[in-house]
């Protein structure tokens, strides 16, 4: 039976419209609703019915960032989760925290804790990297499975299908290995008020960087974040004629 | 501070420490075009340009890529280590290059999100928030690794250049981690999605996958590609492969028609009011 290692982000809520800081520095997050990371929530599925198939034995879920990453942990044992780890990283340091020190982080604790699949969201939706699941395989040498859409697993292995340009495509990758879901993997559950419940009593290990050795020092200096050029506004044309017109007119059809 | 002429020869200086690497992408026949795109936004950096082509085959998109102009020269890794192009052999195959040959620079061309802007050799713009946003960021580290978004650069024309090829040792870089077992596409006689100057993209407003053919027909007239909201693609409409948006395809065409997708205002503009069973095939029949 395999034991299983899920990242979880804490990002600010998908359907929320966000707004620029006025002095650029970033985006307002005071104030707004967050939420789990929405591919971290396939993540955290996959691990429970990976469980619930008897192939995991224990799943265990990382958060990398302030006090707050503690509430995406608790979503996450709701879930299912056996257990979750909060490695606490605020202040300017959190600003400044990319992909490359929270898969350090994830590898360190993969190793401690003696796991044997990662899983990871593709990307996270607020800095859209697609980074960590790559980062995290490289720095254990394990085998890589992204942009996942269905995992079947063998003796020593896994099969993994994954979504790539123009279509899909599956892979044969050896344990140890770090996967990352995509959308389609599986539809996320919703967390039941018992389970909610239950999932306080759950235990959240606390974390420091520094107690798993690795400098979360910064390796970029954010310069600037703006919004982005606003556009024209259109105009609505009466009929199919006229719109027609408008686009040979601008040399489109 | 310092007077502007000796100011512009530091910079040459450095400009000729420079150095990037470019991982072509192709699939074993052709040339990607994202790598032309690539090269363009290489080209920004600045100093020598070198592209490494690794497959089962790479003499096509190697002797494409030789005729790119600035490039000084082409590695090409052709080895069955590389089938199916698995992240675990290609990235040992990359260390191994840049281990040898130090670059400041290596670039490949991404799918995903990523640099949409280069300001200097180590000032980078990109879009967070699924594009509500736009970020400049600066680099500390000394060797830079970044991914452009194709949409975002000009391709770089293949013509009068003549880039030396040359074979790089391939033994060793099969990890045996990651084995490829098979690749099913979706077939299309349209143009590809990300590259298409026309779009046609239908959503949850179409309400069945047969009714996708209306788009099809139009795209057809239009020499257009047809992309997908997420709605579609999770009613089961059409395959995942057509999605646009953020966790789907970039796409930047010169027009795009949205039908029966909510999202934004300036959809197809004069369907509003009409049913776009109606509208669709009438505006097919006009074109």
């Amino acid at each position: 039976m395999a034991r299983v290692l899920v990242g979880v982000k804490r990002v600010i809520d998908y359907a929320v419209k966000i707004r620029v800081k006025p002095d650029k520095t970033g985006v307002v997050t005071d104030g707004v609703k967050h939420s789990m990371n929405p591919f971290d929530e396939i993540a955290v599925e996959e691990a429970v019915r990976l469980k619930e198939k008897k192939i995991a034995s224990e799943i265990i879920a990382v958060s990398c960032g302030p006090a707050q990453s503690q509430e995406v942990l608790r979503t996450a044992l709701a879930m299912g989760v056996d257990k979750g780890i909060h490695v606490e990283i605020s202040g300017p340091e959190y600003k400044t925290l990319q992909p490359l020190h929270v898969s350090k982080i994830l590898a360190k604790i993969a190793q401690n804790e003696k796991v044997d699949l990662v899983i990871v969201g593709k990307q996270a939706i607020d800095d859209d990297c697609n980074q960590t699941a790559q980062m995290t395989a490289g720095f254990l040498d394990w085998s890589q499975a992204t942009f996942a859409s269905k995992i079947e697993k063998g003796d020593n292995d896994i099969t993994v299908t994954r979504e790539i340009d123009g279509g899909l495509e599956v892979i044969k990758s050896k344990l140890p290995a770090v996967v990352s879901a995509d959308l389609r993997l599986n539809e996320p559950r919703y967390a039941t008020l018992p389970n909610i419940m239950k999932a306080k009593k759950k235990p959240i290990q606390k974390l420091t960087p520094k107690d798993l050795g690795v400098d979360v020092s910064p390796r970029i200096k954010i310069v600037s974040v703006e919004e982005p050029p606003t556009k024209q506004p259109g105009q609505i044309v009466p009929d199919v004629d006229t719109l027609i017109a408008k686009l040979k007119d601008a040399g489109l059809c | 501070m310092f007077p502007r002429h000796l100011t512009r020869q530091f910079s040459g200086q450095l400009r000729r420490f420079q150095s990037t690497l470019v991982i072509a992408e192709h699939n074993n026949e052709t040339l990607s075009p994202i790598t032309q795109n690539t090269l363009t936004a290489a080209k920004k950096l600045g100093g020598e340009l070198t592209v490494l082509v690794a497959g089962t085959k790479c003499g096509p998109a190697a002797e494409a890529l030789a005729k790119a102009e600035g490039l000084s020269k082409v590695l090409v890794a052709e080895s069955e280590a590389f089938k199916g192009f698995t992240s675990e052999n290609l990235a040992a195959l990359i260390v191994a290059t840049q281990n040898q040959n130090k670059y400041t620079h290596i670039v490949a061309g991404a799918s995903s999100l990523d640099v949409i802007g280069i300001k200097s050799a180590d000032t980078f713009v990109r879009s967070v928030y699924a594009g509500n946003a736009i970020q400049t960021i600066q680099a500390i580290d000394p060797i830079k690794v970044l991914s452009v978004r194709g949409t975002s650069f000009e391709p770089a024309t293949l013509g009068a250049g003549s880039a030396a090829i040359e074979k790089v040792p391939t033994d060793g870089f099969d990890t045996k981690l990651t084995a490829f077992v098979s690749q099913e596409l979706s077939k299309s006689d349209r143009p590809e999605l990300t590259s298409a100057k026309v779009v046609v993209s239908g959503g949850r407003g179409l309400k069945s996958g047969d009714n996708f053919k209306l788009l099809y027909d139009l795209a057809d007239k239009l020499n257009a590609a047809v992309g997908a909201s997420r709605a579609a693609v999770d009613a089961g409409y059409v395959p995942n492969d057509l999605q646009v948006g953020q966790t789907g395809k970039i796409v930047c065409p010169d027009l795009y028609i949205a039908v029966g997708i909510s999202g934004a205002i300036q959809h197809l503009a004069g369907m509003k009011d009409k049913d776009l069973f109606k509208a669709v095939p009438e505006m097919t029949q006009k074109l």
